[in-house]
């Protein structure tokens, strides 16, 4: 029994964090984060020189072969970062297409996706605020989609979407074709900004193994929510220690009223044990056929609902300068928020852990 | 990542659970008293390596190498067959460890092996009425007079003092000294005139506590573990193993099957309770923490096997309070259940027997029991104090007397 991470995740996450606190410091972020924009090309093809856009994209295709546990890690470092970036729809995107593609479609588009040249992205959601695969009501007929998807991360951005279809299905189709488009959603987290995209009789091309990929596709979408809340949240007690360690106030730091010192403990004791939680719905993706989609939408719904909580508290421990704009804390508030909100709410993912064990 | 065991362990569990196939007993050594059953299938335990693996030979282990894996496979399996295994009492999980580190060769021999046999029955003597977490203001006290310390004061929250044979315990014996200075760890035997065990009935009903009164008690002057003034630093070691015999993961998973079960079985508006969307939202989130529970363990498991504990001290650090409280949330989830039956008192068999049977009054007394870890072995604001100096490096409290 082995459950612990190798040299090599080790070494992803430091590459990862490294190149965040260099490519994208707090001043930068700031920057993105304001302008609203939550692309930047260059730190996306930075990315991707890493091969961070093809971790999981088989070797065949220019990609690194890894594993859901490597995009988790990553996701984990994207989320302590805040990394503005197509990160997660992309990965997914990419997922879908090894896991449902016919051979052709894979030879086609997985070397551009791996290499980052494309920038792909997953339109599952409705308009109602169903991800769910029988909520999707989008038709692929005769080669040609129609019908409207919500909550499209990177919409504006992506190259190509793969779009969940009536029936359970998986399509792709090109943002720049005819009878594509988009609009763009002010969204609350500016690091990954969302779109609607309407579909008239675009062209499009179903994926032969979509019914089978979606369902698998979704979870590795839950578990990298996951991941990236964990992430946030690890960040989030980090910038609460520092502050409440420097702000002093009745002539002593913070962080010396045990009132203070306890719910940092607190936080510290809900956050470190989702560690382990994460790895292994990660792992089991790839590894634990039977528990893979009942350990993704558990650890989506417990981490996600922690994350936001830490981030409610890291914002009371800030104090005033906490509930301002100006005030850090509020990009991984928002990031958390997004990262709850987005493929299921934590009620929904719960309800569906429990139906999963025929409760 | 690996889930499994590898071929090796595999083996060894495949073995370990042949052997304990033969417990219960069976033939005629099925009519001998339970204890002396006990006692040879523990000691077959010992001649396959499967028992007090930590201790030497010379002192009744089986004295093997170091193997977190092992370890775990053991709890488990002795877990699941109900079998006797190490005894997990204060004297072979506490005192035989700390003996073991810091104590006399002649206070190795004479206490270890009866210990571990379970013919030695021990109980700690730690807290007192003015002393609890605040334990190192303890003014029980013990001067050496000739060749034998007189003792005189109060211990309290005692488990088994009333079966026990010995007590280990902290006794300010330099009253000169600073606070953490003037303590011993002394060794004394409960069947003299000087001592007087009253019971204490805790709050479910159970009577595992009691009140040691010491009023001219003796020891033998050689019965002092470590130097005198030096007991508080012996007493650490103890406190290390302690983490033994709390947060033991599969009691949680076991007493999660029984909320589940309980679920299943209750009738709520004519259907089965688990069929409440709300009841079944609360039991996901419990389910939620229990995953994080058990991955953690397994995470520590392999940093102890891969001696990278430093990447798990947080992890370690808080799972105390978080194992006690995920065991306070499952036992109210299930008290929620009972509905009118939680109006019941425990059964007197409820509150003596080990385990919850299962039943309203069983549930009831979990319930009320799962206070106790919240506050036994570091009640959870001590737990966060820790968490916040040790782990997160915060400032410690602003103490008088130190």
């Amino acid at each position: 029994m082995e459950f612990g991470l190798t040299a090599e995740h080790k070494l992803l996450m430091e590459t990862l964090r490294g190149f965040a606190a260099r490519e994208c410091p707090p001043a930068r972020l700031r920057e993105l984060f304001d302008a609203g924009v939550g692309h930047d090309p260059e730190l996306w093809r930075d990315q991707a020189e890493m091969g961070v856009a093809g971790l999981a994209i088989p070797e065949e295709y220019g990609g690194a072969g890894l594993e859901i546990l490597d995009l988790a890690l990553a996701a984990e470092m994207l989320g302590n970062a805040a990394l503005p970036g197509p990160f997660l729809g992309h990965a997914l995107a990419g997922l879908a297409l090894r896991l449902g593609g016919s051979p052709a479609q894979r030879e086609r588009w997985l070397p551009r996706l791996a290499s980052g040249e494309l920038i792909g992205t997953i339109a599952f959601g409705e308009a109602d605020g169903g991800f769910e695969p029988g909520s999707w009501s989008a038709r692929a007929e005769d080669g040609r989609l129609s019908g409207a998807k919500a909550w499209v991360p990177f919409g504006a951005a992506a190259d190509l979407l793969v779009v969940g279809t009536a029936g359970g299905g998986l399509a792709l189709a090109q943002r720049s074709d005819s009878g594509v488009s988009v609009e763009t959603v002010d969204g609350l987290d500016r690091t990954r900004p969302l779109a609607s995209v309407r579909f008239a009789k675009a062209p499009c091309e179903p994926l032969p193994g979509g019914v089978a990929a979606a369902g698998r596709v979704r979870d590795a979408g839950l578990v990298l929510l996951a991941a990236d809340a964990f992430g946030a949240a690890e960040k989030l007690l980090e910038m609460t220690l520092a502050y409440a360690r420097a702000r002093e106030q009745f002539g002593q730091p913070l962080a010396q009223f045990q009132a203070v010192k306890h719910q940092l403990a607190d936080l510290a004791a809900e956050v470190e044990p989702m560690r382990g939680l994460v790895w292994y719905a990660a792992h089991a993706q790839d590894h634990v056929g039977d528990d893979a989609e009942r350990s993704a939408a558990l650890a989506k719904a417990h981490v996600t609902d922690v994350a936001v909580e830490v981030a409610r508290e890291a914002v009371q421990l800030h104090g005033g300068i906490g509930f301002t704009w100006e005030c850090d804390v509020q990009i991984w508030l928002k990031r958390a928020l997004f990262d709850r909100a987005f493929l299921g709410s934590p009620e929904t993912h719960r309800e569906r852990q429990a139906a999963l064990a025929a409760w | 990542m690996n889930l499994e065991y590898g071929e090796k362990y595999a083996t060894f569990r495949a073995e370990l659970r042949e052997f304990l196939r033969g417990w219960p007993l069976t033939g005629a050594e099925a009519a001998l008293p339970r204890s002396e059953q006990e006692a040879i299938f523990r000691r077959r335990g010992v001649e396959r390596g499967y028992v007090y693996r930590e201790f030497p030979k010379q002192y009744g282990g089986s004295e093997r190498e170091p193997d977190a894996l092992a370890d775990a496979i053991l709890r488990e399996e002795y877990w699941r067959a109900n079998a006797p295994g190490d005894l997990l009492g204060q004297g072979a999980s506490l005192l035989a460890p700390t003996l073991l580190a810091l104590g006399s060769e002649a206070q190795r021999e004479r206490f270890i092996p009866p210990t571990l046999r379970g013919e030695m029955v021990w109980c700690q003597g730690y807290s007192e009425p003015g002393a609890g977490s605040d334990l190192a203001s303890l003014s029980s006290r013990a001067a050496l007079e000739g060749d034998r310390w007189v003792i005189h004061g109060q211990k309290i929250w005692t488990s088994r003092a009333a079966q026990a044979d010995w007590m280990f315990g902290l006794f300010r014996t330099e009253p000169e000294a600073p606070k953490h200075a003037g303590i011993s760890y002394l060794l004394i035997p409960m069947d003299q005139p000087g001592i007087d065990v009253r019971p204490l009935k805790q709050l479910s009903g159970s009577l595992e506590f009691n009140e040691v009164f010491l009023d001219g008690a003796v020891t033998a002057a050689e019965n002092v573990v470590g130097k005198r003034g030096e007991g508080w630093q012996v007493s650490r070691v103890t406190l290390l193993h302690e983490r033994k015999l709390m947060g033991n993961p599969h009691l949680l998973r076991e007493h999660w099957n029984q909320l589940l079960e309980l679920a299943r079985r209750t009738q709520r508006g004519g259907r089965p309770a688990l069929q409440d969307p709300a009841l079944r939202q609360r039991l996901a989130a419990i389910e939620g923490r229990l995953r994080c529970a058990e991955t953690q363990t397994m995470r520590q498991l392999t940093a102890e096997a891969r001696g990278e504990e430093h990447e798990v001290l947080l992890s370690l650090l808080v799972t105390k309070l978080y194992s006690t409280q995920l065991g306070d949330q499952i036992a109210r989830c299930a008290y929620d259940l009972l509905g009118a039956e939680g109006l019941l008192a425990p059964t007197e068999a409820d509150v003596s027997e080990y385990g919850n049977r299962g039943t309203a009054t069983g549930f009831v007394e979990q319930y009320l029991f799962s206070l106790g870890p919240l506050i036994a072995g570091g009640a959870s604001n001590i737990q966060r104090n820790i968490i916040g100096e040790r782990a997160l490096g915060l400032p410690r409290d602003l103490r008088k007397g130190r």
